[in-house]
């Protein structure tokens, strides 16, 4: 078996263990911690799978902003005395070991992936520039209805997050 | 350089969205409901990804870009939801919103 499909399954297994540990978590921020890791693996996959871009952008984006989101939301729904108390429960010791051994392992497939880069860099790479040259060609339109999308997202948001006015709270009194 | 067996790729995919699809099923709480929808997403760009990369086309990285767009804005909105939900009803158990007023 080659070296790039050893770090292929390794990788496949670590996504595999850890979004099965998401779904059955009872703890909303140990979940976290736990998608957090099986969204690397993944972006480790795309790495491997010739998509150095989609890579980044899956670390920046999925496990970077919206999982933040994620975050900002299960603290403000904790508000309160108990809160401090609360946090330092979720974060004790025992929980950080299953996503930090994930994120090891990983780590070690990045690393190995660096040094032996010659021998990776092989003519299957999509590069960003040909993904950025059709972006911005044949699917300007899809970039265009992204954008749109984004705005309507945005508004949405906006509107649901506000606070209760007069006239929704008495309709919830009724 | 033997590549990636494009069916190994798809076949991940398969069970992660399964795996998603089973969550959103499954539990209750709205947030894991998101965070399961997100592995699901995430399962659809990994089975654009593999595909992209089987016939060295850059097509599949740009889906994924779109799938990543749709699920920054579900998720925003989805997140307002839950807080809205919590403010009206103090919890966040969806069953509890599953019967209709009038």
């Amino acid at each position: 078996m080659s070296f790039e499909l050893i770090l292929f399954y390794t990788a496949s297994a670590a996504a595999l263990f850890a979004t099965v540990m998401t779904i059955t978590r009872l703890n909303a921020a140990h979940a976290l911690l736990y998608l957090i890791a099986s969204l690397l693996a993944v972006a480790v996959l795309f790495y491997l799978m010739g998509a150095p871009f989609a890579a980044g952008l899956e670390v920046i984006i999925y496990a970077g902003a919206i999982m933040v989101l994620f975050v900002f939301v299960i603290m403000m729904l904790n508000m309160g005395q108990q809160t401090v108390e609360q946090e330092r429960q979720w974060l004790s010791f025992g929980i950080w070991i299953g996503p930090s051994i994930i994120c090891l392992i990983l780590l070690a497939e990045v690393v190995t992936l660096l040094v032996n880069d010659e021998r990776m860099a092989g003519a299957r790479i999509v590069s960003p520039k040909v993904v950025g040259a059709l972006l911005y060609g044949p699917y300007l339109l899809a970039v265009e209805l992204a954008s749109m999308l984004l705005l309507a997202g945005l508004v949405g948001a906006y509107h649901l997050a506000r606070p209760l006015n007069e006239k929704d709270k008495k309709a919830e009194a009724e | 350089m033997i590549s990636i067996p494009v069916e190994h790729g798809l076949l991940l995919a398969t069970i992660l969205f399964c795996l998603g699809l089973l969550g959103v099923l499954v539990r209750r709480n709205l947030i894991f409901v998101l965070m399961s929808m997100e592995i699901m997403f995430n399962a659809v760009g990994l089975a654009f990804i593999s595909g992209g990369s089987r016939w060295h086309q850059a097509d599949g990285q740009i889906m994924f870009m779109l799938v990543l767009t749709l699920a920054a804005a579900e998720v925003a909105v989805g997140l307002a939801l839950v807080l809205q939900l919590y403010k009206r009803f103090k919890t966040v158990d969806i069953d509890i919103v599953s019967d209709m007023k009038g």
